[in-house]
């Protein structure tokens, strides 16, 4: 996976609701159609990281199968992130499309 | 990252294992409704999210700072090293006390009587005013510990100058607080009027001095104390303020006192009570030097003008000098002394650390001490490295384990390091408590009843940053070296050197052999100088000072209140004498003007036909049975007698040493000179009665000169003070009491003091016992230390050759041999150490030579001394591990490989 967009696909992942590591990795996966795999070793590490700039905060919670699990919410400082850091991808892949894909 | 995560940081990582579980749980459970077996559902969980452990880490490394982390583990570390060894934690922390509390101490010390600024108002604008060019030396009298001006000069500097912003003058004398018996001394300063204002001293309790008190002729002065005085005198009552306090038999009312920091100028002392310079006609009636040009016994201090420097000061002083000193030439001075006196030029110099005779006496040697003890501590160091060396070399394949598994050098030798740093810093801070112990007993070493020293010897920054230099020094020298030695070898020879023995190259045995010769070398120098002290002072001890020191006690006897008239006097004090010489427990006693080694003297240039000598001889004025009572010989002639009248021809008796420089190949007896006395001055003709034996005069150091003794029988009027020496094998306490009781049944009003020749000469020779005791001390320290660091080398190199022994043994070595083997290579470290010790011994003797009496530097017998002593005692170190070497039985020692 492309370095640093592990984070936005994480943040964009909890926009839809907060969700715990396992759910996180599985979404991220089926959202794209699979095409994106998502070490699980990296994940945790990520999720550390995000939450030490407080763009998302934890909590224990119960899962869906009844075990207790660490739930990530996104602070809205996360979601101000999630918009400028979506924003700044949509630049890029436009700027590399018009070097791989001149008109 | 945020501070409360680093040091929540293992709460987190236990979030975190519960976080991980729990994801491995979920999945697992997955996995199962995916119809795996639930052990293959747990094993694919775990393969999927990969290992735990490791995302822990980089989890934690993120909560960390590391090297506070690495740092705080490696100190726990070292202390946990520290704990399984209390034994080398004691060694290790006591030479370091030990070495770094004796620097601290004599650091202090010299801080406190050296580097220390007054604790006056901006003390850097002090200058003190004094003559800064006096080419032929001042004459007349000197009295006071800082006799640099007369009154008549500082009265012309005070109206005078337009140097300072203002001036003052100032002079330190004991001031007697009893009316009769038995003296009690305070501490006095005369001071002019000026005196507070100049240093910026404001009053704690009343008002302080100011220039109205201090006006000619002054009858009814007002006294300031001290903070001290006060506390001691009057338990800190705010009613001592209007109290009258009797001085010199003359009562001032006490104005008020000053703050707890002011001791007065001087460092070492600290004053009591402080008067008005007008009142000093009071204390010495006719004998007061307010008007006499030639009666020195002020010293004076300026405060500079702003934006003024010492040159320009010293210039512009230096500028109005010339009238001044040509209207206050003496009257009695000869024509080429008032020349010289006219050429006198006053200048400016720093007094912003005040003025100090402890200083002029003692900086030099304390600053020799400072180095001794700075020797001692490398030799401590030195002891220590080589501790160390062993303890690494022994971890040396846990070191290389380290390494191969992928920590850095730096990494290891900070983990080794911080042991050393946790000693040096345990060390240091106890060597600091040890130094104020220390410099307490140092302070207390150098107190005598008649000069109390008073020293500040609070902490300040300075001691502080010195100290944890020392530290810090102490823990590069003998931490680093091994440290960086251990991790120097690549890790693969030291794990396949493995076993003892051959991993142990000479060169490696170098460093450690370099270090014990240091040792020796540096123990060696501190053992000549200390020898060469205690041999000093053995020599000043033992001198032959011309009479007896041993029960000779010295009555001063102060008669101004006792109302006796001049003309009387001398019948007086012949019945004084002769009833205290009666006394029961007293076996000889006579009259003495001046007490030898006392530090008093009286001298002039005598005549001897016609002719004027140059040189100037010592006088004293003595009764017929001084001789008799101090045990000097009378070689020649006789001594005074009853028919020695003042009506008399004049007589005296010389020393040998006079008769022979004087009258040489002549019969001294019956020759005849005079005194030099002032121009218009009768000068009589001495006729030589008696010879004796040369005698000490002011200081026993000093060669013997030329010095005549007159009769106190042929005085016309003498002072109204009287010195008696008694002989007495009688207890001290006994013979004081029976002197005061007869005393005191002659007059309650005179004032009597004690002193033993015995103390006398023991307080002059203060320093010399404060080198010896000192340098002995740290010598046979630092000597201690070396045999110590010899044996544990020896040791050390026997174990590691354990194989090697063995196998000389097995091949028909025998046990002289071995012991042999082993005490060569002791005696080579030795030799090389003694032969290195004794070049510096020898140079570094030189700096000490000022401070040594009777002895040459270099004095070959004494390098002797220390070279036999130190070898002596480190052979017989060695002897034991070269025993223990003997003792090896070859099977047992090959066996163990």
């Amino acid at each position: 996976m492309l370095q640093g967009t592990l984070d936005l696909l994480i943040l964009k992942t909890l926009a839809l609701g907060p969700a715990h590591g396992h759910t996180i990795a599985y979404a991220i996966e089926r959202q794209s159609e699979d095409v994106l795999a998502v070490e699980h070793g990296s994940l945790y590490p990520a999720l550390h990281r995000i939450e030490d700039r407080g763009w998302i905060s934890s909590f224990w919670g119960t899962s869906e199968n009844n075990r207790r699990a660490r739930y990530y919410r996104l602070t809205p400082e996360g979601r101000k992130q999630l918009t400028e850091q979506t924003n700044r991808w949509d630049e890029i892949v436009r700027a590399v499309n018009r070097i791989l894909r001149p008109a | 990252m945020s501070l409360k995560r680093f040091f929540r940081r293992s709460h987190w990582d236990d979030e975190r294992a519960r976080e991980l579980e729990a994801h491995l749980a979920i999945e697992a459970d997955e996995n199962i409704a995916r119809g795996m077996s639930p052990r293959e559902a747990r094993d694919a969980a775990r393969r999927k999210l990969g290992n735990t452990t490791r995302i822990r880490e980089d989890i934690y490394q993120m909560n960390t700072i590391t090297i506070v982390d690495a740092a705080w583990r490696d100190l726990r570390y070292g202390a946990r090293l520290l704990r399984l060894n209390p034994g080398f934690a004691v060694i290790a922390i006591l030479s370091l006390a030990l070495g770094v509390g004796a620097n601290t101490a004599i650091f202090q010390l010299l801080d406190a009587v050296r580097l220390r600024t007054l604790p006056v108002m901006n003390p850097h604008g002090l200058m003190e005013i004094r003559i800064a060019e006096a080419p032929n030396g001042r004459t007349g009298q000197f009295s006071g510990r800082r006799p640099n001006l007369t009154n008549p000069l500082w009265e012309r500097i005070r109206d005078r100058q337009q140097v300072f912003s203002s001036a003052m003058a100032w002079s330190g004398a004991p001031f007697n607080l009893t009316a009769g018996g038995e003296a009690r001394y305070a501490q006095g300063l005369w001071v002019s009027g000026d005196f507070f204002a100049t240093l910026g001293v404001p009053a704690l309790a009343g008002r302080v001095l100011a220039t109205t008190d201090d006006q000619r002729g002054c009858a009814a002065p007002p006294a300031v104390i001290s903070y001290g005085f006060w506390q001691r005198e009057f338990a800190g009552s705010p009613g001592a303020i209007g109290r009258n306090l009797m001085l010199n038999g003359h009562s001032y009312e006490i104005v008020g006192v000053t703050p707890p920091a002011f001791f007065g100028v001087e460092v070492g002392k600290a004053y009591d009570v402080a008067i008005p310079l007008c009142a000093e006609p009071l204390s010495r009636g006719e004998r007061s030097g307010l008007d006499k040009s030639d009666v020195w016994f002020l010293a004076a201090f300026g405060r500079l003008k702003p934006g003024w420097s010492a040159e320009r000061a010293s210039a512009q002083l230096a500028s109005i000098s010339g009238p001044m000193f040509q209207e206050t030439v003496p009257a009695r001075y000869r024509a080429e002394d008032a020349t010289n006196y006219r050429n006198f030029r006053l200048g400016a110099f720093d007094a912003s650390t005040g003025v100090s005779t402890l200083r002029r006496n003692y900086e030099s040697p304390l600053w020799l001490l400072l180095a001794t003890t700075g020797v001692v501590l490398l030799i401590a160091c030195a002891n220590l490295a080589n501790l160390m060396l062993a303890r690494a070399t022994a971890r040396e394949r846990e070191v290389a384990v380290r390494l191969a598994i992928g920590a850095s050098r730096g990494r290891v030798v900070r983990q080794l390091l911080a042991e050393s740093l946790l000693i040096a810093a345990i060390g240091a801070a106890s060597g600091a408590l040890l130094a104020q112990w220390l410099s307490r007993f140092l302070v207390d070493f150098l107190t005598s009843a008649n000069a109390p020293i008073f020293v500040q010897l609070a902490l300040d920054w300075r001691i502080f940053a010195f100290t944890s230099l020392l530290a810090v020094a102490t823990c590069l020298v003998f931490g680093l070296m091994p440290a960086l030695r251990v991790t120097g070898t690549a890790p693969g020879a030291a794990m396949k050197a493995g076993s003892r023995g051959a991993s142990d190259s000479r060169e490696r045995f170098g460093l450690r052999r370099a270090l014990v010769v240091t040792q020796v070398a540096l123990s060696l120098v501190l053992l000549v100088g200390a020898l060469l002290f205690v041999r000093s002072l053995r020599n000043l001890m033992t001198v032959d000072a011309g009479f007896l020191q041993d029960g000779l006690l010295v009555v001063n006897l102060d008669l101004r209140k006792a109302g006796i008239p001049p003309a009387r006097r001398t019948a007086f004090y012949d019945e004084i004498t002769s009833r205290l010489s009666a006394l029961p427990a007293v076996s000889a006693g006579a009259q003495a003007f001046i007490v030898p080694v006392s530090g008093s003297g009286w001298n002039n240039n005598i005549v001897v036909n016609g002719v004027r000598q140059p040189d100037n001889v010592n006088f004293n004025s003595v009764s017929g049975d001084y001789f008799r009572t101090m045990g000097t010989p009378i070689l020649n002639g006789r001594s005074f007698s009853a028919q020695d009248t003042p009506a008399s021809e004049k007589v005296a008796v010389v020393t040998d040493g006079f008769a022979r420089k004087y009258f040489p190949n002549q019969n001294p007896i019956g020759q005849v000179f005079q005194i030099e006395e002032g121009p218009g001055q009768p000068r009589p003709s001495i006729h030589i009665v008696g010879v004796v034996k040369d005698t000490k005069y002011t200081d026993l150091r000093e060669p013997f000169r030329p010095l005549a003794f007159f009769a106190t029988s042929q005085e016309t009027e003498p002072d109204a003070g009287l010195q008696v020496v008694l002989r007495s094998t009688a207890p001290v306490s006994t013979i004081t009491a029976e002197v005061s009781a007869a005393v005191a049944s002659f007059s309650p009003a005179i004032i009597t003091q004690f002193q033993t020749m015995e103390s006398q000469v023991r307080d002059s020779l203060l320093r010399e016992r404060l080198m010896a005791t000192l340098s002995g001390f740290f010598g046979g320290l630092a000597a201690l230390i070396a045999t110590i660091g010899l044996y544990g080398v020896m040791s050390y190199m026997v174990a590691r050759r354990r194989n090697e022994i063995g196998i000389r043994m097995a091949l028909g070595a025998g046990r002289g041999d071995v012991v042999r083997m082993v005490m060569r290579e002791a005696a080579l470290l030795l030799a090389a150490g003694v032969a290195a010790g004794l070049a510096i011994a020898v140079l570094a003797a030189r700096t000490a030579s000022s401070l040594l009496f009777g002895l040459h530097p270099g004095d070959p017998s004494t390098l002797a001394m220390a070279a036999v002593g130190l070898g002596a005692v480190a052979m017989l170190a060695s002897y034991l591990p070269a025993l223990r070497a003997a003792r090896l039985e070859p099977t047992e020692a090959l066996r163990e490989e």
